[in-house]
């Protein structure tokens, strides 16, 4: 049901600049209006959400250790320093390779139960699919995007030139079929598949699970659209796209509703960002389990609110115990302790 | 309420989630799945130290439709809430984050026991999300359901009395999150909102308030404390022929020893101690153990971090009254996430001038990554003599055990003391196995009985945790006939008898430093003819028949 309703969603969602654009003729809301409203949305907010994570003060040191610590003896003991890091340097090379490789996706198992003839094994085996299709999909998008902006930049960065002709490198049709087109909706139906076929993950699905992976579908095909159908006029969106960077804004004549479907959908996804698990981009930078050294051993840190609260003192303990303590033998630091109460 | 056979147990585990949304699915309150709530004496006596961290004594059962609530529990809990959010990022950040993209759906021991979808991690964490979208968020009051958001009743709050029981803490999701989510630490979060209101747990409240009275969480009194060391040492001396000392309370000694008080009290924890009576004694170590602080876990990591504060702060108090320079540790779990997560940034201020770097009076090592919490691992501090060739160690006196090691979470995935044990136990005996690949070191199974669970009325639920931690040793049971599993924490060896017997029958429990125990070879010792447990050695089976306890 959650899967039906956010497809829905992004139907109607297509429906609206549809309308808008084809039948109302309001381009300049759709080319202009929306896309600005969006990008200040999407930073205002995403800032304003990191800002308040921030805010929040991190009082101890939790990170999950994966790994051999730092041990007094790092010769006998070797350290695994990209799982349990214990210093600054250590801890970045883990972010990279979290952020850039998704390496804990990467060490996923599956556990399944079998019954044998020697009775029952819970069994774990390697389970690298999603970190596979996640690396796909997230990879796609990224070239994707850093393609864009050759509609944004001029002259065209040398970079973005290079990543061009490698994801066409493959030349086929006309005009050149991009890789990562392919790699994105391909990850994208793995995802959408993954939570629609396995029990377990349908049940933990919400709308907001399915939606943004019917949304960015929804951007990915309207694209896919756009360049190899409708082959839309790119030198009048660029003329659009440029006047949006200049503050310039004008909507040229000419330009296929697609884009509009397009621009719409990416201004959905934008609004949608920072109030929505999206935010797990800047926030995978910001979890304590992971961008933290295990160092508190040996390195002192400060709790903003450390509440001024002392053990029982061994004072009262003594006077609590004294009697007993002194008939079994043990040391007091009061001799008077030694008396039960009613003698004292 | 019988408890059905291994066997039936396993058949009866599926992972189909129920037709209904978890939203909508009712919650079970029948006996056996919860565990008994604190007296309302241990919960009043907490207030009178912490009154503002815990509320609300009472008599009251999650069986009853009433849990006897303030009138005001749910502006407590959303308070408390809201100030949690404020203090710790890792609860925001969590709260935000995650995709539900599934990966540690799979990796709890409860949820791999049970197949109850509340028990997969994310779905454990959205029952206290799901709140924060609809109290906290805008998007969660405009649309929620859409956004999977619900407002706080009181039926959420016993759902969350169920389930964050039924958490261990053990990290094991945390391993597996691409972001780090920890369920551990919104289980903590969620404990301390609901201690605000008085809902808790026996297992965990009546060990707070003993350690925080007698200084260990069995509430055994000095007196009583010093009897059983007394008693262990004669045990000692009946194996060895030697008397060993066993300081307690001790002014003017360079190291204070601090082990888990369940070492002290029961089966098979008290042949660790004997070990480690027994390697001091050897070492001839200047060192004092304390009746106030002996307790080294804090079972206040299971309740707010105000108690775990106040009891860990006991071990620096104790060190300074006795001018000890620094602390040696004993196995145990908890208490060590608290000295290296939480210790030196919670009670650093307290340790007194006369506190050191950790130097071993032995070897010398100086052990600089303990260098501002003063306290070593023991497993850290007998590698260290091993390797020094400090030991006389004769490990075929372990040959009737074929050994296999399992390490204790919260060593594991909250610090990473992986190898330090493994050296120790290959140095100690002939015979050691590991079990399988993916459920040991970082990928560790809890026991189930961590963070407080060490309690009978759930057995059941223990059981069912346990099968990934059983299932593993059943294996090196069978492929290698392992019949000793070691580890290095006091719950692990209460809990995991119970669990080995249902699981791998045959199968005993250890701590690894009791294995150093038995190997050690004391200047001046008897024969010995039997190990720590007083079995017969191999080849000493038929003396057994005629021997008479020494005293008779």
């Amino acid at each position: 049901m959650n899967a039906l309703y956010s497809l829905v969603f992004v139907f109607i969602l297509v429906l609206i600049p549809l309308f808008g654009v084809g039948a109302a003729h309001l381009s300049t809301i759709f080319g202009i209006c929306i896309p600005m409203t969006a990008i200040g949305i999407f930073l205002v907010f995403s800032v304003v959400k990191i800002i308040r994570w921030g805010r929040s003060p991190v009082p101890f040191r939790i990170p999950t250790t994966a790994g051999q610590q730092l041990s007094y003896d790092p010769e006998m003991f070797k350290q695994n320093k990209w799982d349990n890091p214990s210093n600054g340097i250590q801890t970045v090379i883990r972010m990279i390779l979290e952020v850039c490789a998704f390496r804990t996706l990467f060490r996923n198992t599956s556990t399944s139960l079998h019954e044998t003839k020697n009775g029952p094994v819970v069994a774990f085996a390697s389970s690298k699919w999603l970190w596979l299709f996640a690396l796909l999909f997230h990879y796609s998008f990224l070239i994707i995007v850093l393609r864009h902006l050759r509609l944004f930049l001029e002259p065209i960065p040398f970079f973005v030139n290079g990543l061009d002709f490698m994801d066409g490198i493959l030349q086929i049709g006309a005009p050149v079929m991009y890789m990562s087109d392919l790699l994105i909706v391909g990850g994208l139906l793995f995802l959408l598949m993954r939570r629609l076929v396995d029990a377990k993950i349908r049940y933990i699905s919400l709308v907001a699970d399915y939606f943004p992976l019917f949304l960015i579908l929804g951007i990915a095909l309207s694209g896919i659209w756009m360049r190899y159908y409708a082959k839309v006029d790119v030198i009048a969106i660029k003329e659009l796209t440029m006047g949006l960077v200049s503050l310039n804004p004008h909507v040229p004549s000419g330009i296929d509703v697609s884009f509009f479907v397009h621009v719409f959908l990416v201004s959905v996804l934008l609004m949608y960002f920072p109030f929505s698990k999206l935010m797990h981009m800047p926030g995978v930078f910001m979890s304590p389990t992971r961008n933290m050294p295990n160092d508190t051993r040996f390195r002192h840190h400060e709790n903003p609110w450390n509440p001024d609260i002392k053990p029982l003192s061994y004072e009262a303990y003594e006077k609590d115990f004294g009697p007993m303590m002194a008939e079994a033998g043990l040391p007091l630091d009061n001799p008077d302790n030694a008396k039960a109460p009613e003698e004292a | 309420m019988s408890t059905p056979s291994a066997d039936e147990l396993f058949k009866s585990i599926d992972y189909n989630p129920p037709a209904s949304g978890w939203m909508e699915t009712p919650v079970d309150f029948s006996p056996g799945n919860w565990c008994y709530p604190a007296k309302e004496d241990k919960t009043e006596y907490m207030m009178n130290y912490l009154p503002e961290a815990f509320g609300n004594p009472r008599e009251w059962s999650p069986e009853d439709a009433d849990w006897k609530l303030p009138s005001n529990w749910r502006e407590i809990v959303m308070n408390g809430f809201r100030e949690r959010l404020d203090k710790y990022r890792s609860l925001k950040v969590f709260m935000d984050i995650c995709v539900r993209c599934g990966a540690c759906a799979d990796k709890c021991h409860f949820f791999i026991g049970s197949g109850d979808p509340k028990n997969m991690p994310v779905l454990r964490a959205e029952l206290m999300r799901s709140i924060y979208r609809g109290e906290f968020t805008l998007a969660g009051k405009i649309l929620t359901k859409l956004t999977g958001s619900r407002v706080m009743e009181e039926d959420v709050l016993k759902e969350w009395f169920i389930y964050f029981y039924q958490c261990t803490e053990c990290r094991r999701c945390s391993l597996f999150c691409p972001y780090g989510i920890d369920t551990a630490e919104v289980t903590m979060m969620a404990r301390e909102l609901m201690h605000l209101v008085g809902l808790n747990i026996n297992w965990v409240l009546e060990p707070v308030s003993n350690c925080n009275r007698t200084g260990n969480h069995l509430g055994i009194q000095p007196h009583a404390f010093k009897d059983i060391v007394d008693f262990m040492v004669d045990d000692i001396e009946e194996v060895t022929g030697i008397k060993v000392k066993a300081p307690l309370n001790e002014k003017g000694h360079e190291i204070l020893f601090i082990t888990p008080s369940g070492d002290v009290f029961a089966d098979p924890g008290i042949y660790t101690f004997m070990g480690y009576l027994m390697l001091f004694h050897f070492l001839d170590l200047d060192y004092t153990m304390s009746t106030y602080a002996s307790e080294g876990g804090n079972f206040g990591l299971f309740t707010n971090s105000e108690a775990m504060k106040k009891l860990n702060a006991k071990m620096y108090n104790e060190a300074n009254r006795l001018g000890c320079k620094w602390i040696l540790g004993g196995e145990c779990g908890h208490m060590w996430r608290v000295i290296n997560q939480y210790m030196d940034t919670m009670n650093g201020d307290l340790q007194g001038s006369q506190m050191g770097l950790p130097r071993s009076p032995i070897t010398g090592t100086e052990f600089h990554n303990a260098a501002v919490t003063k306290m070593v691992h023991i497993t850290e501090f007998t590698a260290d003599l091993i390797k020094h060739k400090k030991l006389d160690l004769d490990p075929s006196r372990n040959d009737q055990y074929k050994v296999t090691f399992h390490d204790s979470c919260n060593p594991a995935r909250a610090m990473g003391l992986l190898d330090e044990p493994r050296y120790v136990l290959n140095h100690v005996c002939n015979n050691f196995y590991e079990m399988p690949k993916g459920t040991i070191r970082e990928e560790t199974f809890c026991c189930a009985g961590g963070s407080g669970l060490n309690t009978e009325e759930i057995m059941e639920i223990r059981l069912r945790g346990g099968l990934p931690r059983g299932n593993a040793l059943k294996y090196v049971q069978d492929k290698h006939g392992v019949n000793m599993m070691s580890c290095i924490c006091a719950i692990d060896r209460a809990t995991l008898i119970p669990l080995a017997d249902y699981w791998a029958p045959g199968v005993e429990i250890c701590g690894v430093h009791e294995l150093v125990g038995n190997a050690l070879i004391m200047p001046g010792e008897q024969e010995r003819t039997m190990n720590l447990r007083q079995e017969s050695l191999p080849g000493f089976e038929d003396e057994d028949d005629d021997w008479t306890p020494p005293n008779m």
